[in-house]
């Protein structure tokens, strides 16, 4: 056991759910915070994803892994309602987050995206200071008193570790930084709302291995307060950050397991094939 | 030999040179213009000698008084034709064109004279040139100063005693401007809505005796008031009329100007270089900042570029938000599918419409649709009087914004087109709603993409003259469309234009030859305004660009 790094500001964690690294944990032990039921997705004819049934446990780290195409990103995408912006998109099946489907009709979105993060592949910082960008979520929720926003701007980058390189030119160009930098700014950017649920779409694929290694740690200190769920293409990312990790491929959930489980011992030959290395 | 040709041609150079060619084509026709132009124009500014000529005619010698304005040579044949004897053997025959003013005395302000029978031109020190508020220039020799029909000053004392008065004449007509244009204008703007009150009162049937006694106490006192500066300015006209100065012309006459009608007086044969730089400037300030004077013909052409800077501001101020929400509900929110792309053909074949269509338009929907109905449904005491039943500054305005439409559209629909859908996307996971991504991280974005939209717009708008005839431009407008009357903006008010200003002296103008150089001043001028407009916009524009600099993967 570990204790957790000492500048996260954790809020209320039960010290007994505490618990670092895949080691002895069952998924039936797990509170489940997004259920997937027979979840189908259609880009106008073509299937996109088939018959998907998964839990993301809470407060754990879950990986995608796949080839490129197989849908893992799209899956992603379904949890926060991103697909709604591609023309033509048809989903069936549920999602509950914490037992409400969100594919109904009347949900509020925004209210859902707040709960549920998302950081992209690239960095996407606006053209706006380093301070506005995290500041933008806070805004948006009409939090606009200066030390409230000073105070929820410090506690998220330094959550993402980066208050450390910036806090000295806060007011400066986010454009300013580099890939590495904007992508944890981008994390802290989403941070800063106090989502439930943070999707990371290949966060680390357009950086370099230094950084890439810092937002695994990243990962890893955030999963004490944050359910997170990741897709990657890096199976040796995948083992090292996620607890659980589901292996997709052409828009089929293949397995889906205890992470340490699926690569020392899949039940699939797809699967094992997969993480060998003789197909993807 | 062929080959060489060949391997010249596959290099590539003749592309480069074609390119480079058209250019530098391109640039030379740009400056030549310009230059062209600022030569023409800017030339009429500088205060030229006066020549004394001895001239020969069938009647004897004469003096003749005036500037040098140009010189041509044309043939022999048409010369005699003309009544002329050419000299033996000359295939031409040189003439020059003499102003020389007096406009009132002599019948025409310019003469051409013929070289030949020049016999002598001399350029005397105390020859005057007197620019006066009517009739033109005046040129001749300064006899004496009188006050009152009382001489008070001759010969040499007699010009610097003249320039005195004619500065005190200068702080009269000032003071009398401002009690005519300032303090009676606005008595008069008072008189008129109270005018309007009353007629309102009746239509309404609220003219009981209590509003109309209260309408006309208001009356009464603004009444008194204008009585009182009355009296006043009968007072300043009497001082102004006070001086006079007698003059000896070219043919011998004296004539007696009154001071009243001097602006000023110069010697220019008697100034230096230095002076005449001064004065240059002075001449160019006058004509930028004075009202016109003569049919246009003298003076200077404030109200003109005035009414051009503000129809453009008016027109950015109407165009860009409609030509921004008509891309972005284009771009953004509408289907993309083939009513769009109809949609999107037609704003660009708006683009190709003749000017003159949209001043049809313009006269028949905003100004008699539009304008006549307001006239109905909120100013019908003023009838039948138009307030904006007529063209106006803001039909203008209105008519060229739909002209530019299409270029503010076009090119804020490409400036959103590049806006990288990652940003919007990160702005949406945040919890944003689209109409706060747009209007957070989309529209900042695209603000460059739209100022360079408005800076074609404006350059588009302010050189337009066609359709203004038709909503609102004037040869000649008696108030400025912004003056410290309430409401300050007028914009229902008829107003002066550069482009129209050039047309107008140029063509419509009874003295030709005086109004040449003006057309070309105005045209500079008008130049100048769209440079000086453009010059801001880009600025802004680029302080634009360096804020949302990058998002380059």
């Amino acid at each position: 056991m570990e204790t957790p790094n000492s500048h996260i500001q954790t809020h209320s964690i039960d010290p007994s759910k505490l618990s670092f690294g895949a080691t002895k944990t069952r998924l039936e032990d797990e509170d489940i915070c997004l259920q997937v039921n027979n979840l189908q997705l259609y880009y106008g004819q073509k299937r996109a994803l088939n018959n998907v049934n998964m839990v993301v446990p809470r407060k754990r780290v879950t990986a995608f892994i796949g080839p490129s195409g197989c849908g893992k990103s799209t899956l992603l995408r379904c949890f926060n309602r991103m697909n709604d912006l591609v023309d033509g998109v048809r989903i069936e099946g549920e999602i509950k987050l914490d037992g409400e489907d969100i594919n109904e009709r009347n949900i509020d979105i925004s209210a859902l995206r707040r709960r549920v993060g998302m950081v992209f592949q690239r960095p996407n910082p606006f053209p706006k200071t380093i301070y506005e960008n995290v500041a933008y979520g806070l805004r948006l929720q009409g939090i606009n008193k200066r030390h409230i926003l000073d105070e929820r701007v410090e506690w998220a980058l330094k959550s993402a570790a980066l208050w450390d390189e910036v806090s000295g030119r806060l007011h400066e160009s986010a454009m300013g930084l580099s890939g590495g930098q904007q992508q944890r700014l981008v994390i802290a950017r989403a941070v800063a709302i106090k989502p439930e649920v943070l999707l990371l779409d290949e966060p680390a694929s357009a950086l370099d291995p230094i950084s890439t290694l810092k937002i695994e740690e990243l990962i890893y200190e955030l999963k004490s307060d944050y359910t997170i769920v990741i897709v990657t293409h890096n199976m040796q990312q995948a083992a090292r950050v996620s607890d659980y990790t589901a292996f997709m491929y052409m828009g089929d959930l293949i397995e889906f397991g205890a992470t340490d489980k699926l690569f020392t011992n899949p039940e699939k030959k797809q699967t094992e094939d997969y993480i060998t290395g003789r197909y993807g | 030999m062929k080959s060489k040709f060949t391997n010249w041609w596959q290099s590539g150079s003749p592309w480069i040179w074609l390119n480079a060619g058209a250019v530098s084509a391109s640039i030379i026709v740009v400056f030549g213009l310009l230059l062209l132009i600022a030569m023409r124009g800017m030339g009429h500014f500088w205060p030229a000698d006066i020549q004394q000529i001895e001239y020969q005619t069938e009647d004897g010698v004469k003096r003749i008084i005036g500037e040098h304005i140009s010189t041509e040579f044309i043939g022999r044949i048409r010369y005699e034709e003309s009544g002329g004897k050419a000299p033996e053997g000359a295939l031409e025959v040189e003439r020059r064109l003499i102003k020389t003013g007096n406009r009132e005395i002599l019948g025409t302000d310019f003469r051409w004279l013929d070289a030949q029978h020049i016999k002598s031109t001399d350029a005397p020190k105390h020859l005057a040139v007197i620019e006066r508020e009517e009739w033109g220039n005046f040129y001749g020799y300064l006899n004496t100063v009188s006050e009152q029909q009382q001489v008070v000053a001759t010969g040499g004392a007699a010009w610097s005693e003249l320039l005195k008065r004619i500065e005190r004449v200068r702080d009269l007509r000032a003071e009398i401007h401002t009690l005519e244009r300032g303090e009676i204008g606005a008595i008069n703007y008072s008189l008129e809505r109270l005018r309007l009150k009353r007629k309102m009162l009746a239509l309404e049937g609220d003219d009981t005796p209590d509003n109309l006694a209260a309408i006309s106490g208001e009356e009464k006192v603004l009444d008194q008031r204008y009585q009182h500066l009355r009296k006043q300015l009968l007072v300043l006209k009497t001082e102004i009329n006070r001086d006079q100065a007698s003059f000896e012309v070219m043919d011998g006459r004296v004539v007696n100007i009154s001071l009243a009608n001097i602006i000023s007086a110069l010697q220019p044969n008697s100034m230096g270089v230095a002076d005449k730089l001064f004065q240059y400037f002075h001449n160019f300030k006058n004509f930028m900042l004075d009202d016109p004077r003569e049919a246009n013909t003298e003076g200077g052409v404030f109200p003109a570029i005035f009414g051009t800077v503000m129809m453009v501001l008016l027109m950015s101020i109407l165009v860009t938000p409609m030509g921004v929400i008509a891309a972005l509900y284009l771009r953004e929110y509408a289907r993309q599918g083939t009513m769009i792309r109809i949609i999107r053909i037609a704003v660009n074949n708006l683009a190709g419409v003749p000017s003159i269509v949209y001043g049809v338009f313009g006269l028949g929907f905003f100004v008699y649709f539009l304008g006549g109905n307001i006239d109905r449904l909120f100013f019908p005491e003023a009838a039948p009087a138009p307030v904006f039943g007529t063209p106006g500054l803001l039909w203008a305005s209105l008519t060229l914004s739909l002209l530019t439409l299409p270029v503010v559209i076009v090119s804020t629909e490409e400036g959103l087109a590049r806006i990288p859908s990652a940003l919007r996307e990160g702005s949406l996971a945040l919890g944003a709603t689209k109409f706060e991504t747009i209007w957070k991280v989309v529209l900042p974005m695209a603000s460059p993409a739209i100022m360079t939209g408005l800076i074609l717009a404006i350059a588009r708008a302010a050189g337009e003259v066609a359709p203004l005839m038709l909503v609102g431009v004037v040869k000649l407008a008696p108030e400025l469309p912004l003056d410290e009357n309430f409401p300050f903006m007028h914009v229902e008010r008829k107003f002066m234009h550069l482009g129209f200003h050039i047309y107008d002296v140029g063509f419509q103008s009874p003295n030709v030859e005086a109004a040449r150089p003006l057309v070309y001043a105005t045209a500079f001028l008008l130049v100048m305004v769209i440079v000086l407009l453009n010059i801001t916009a880009i600025m802004l524009r680029n302080r634009l660009r360096e804020k949302f600099k990058a998002f380059e993967h």
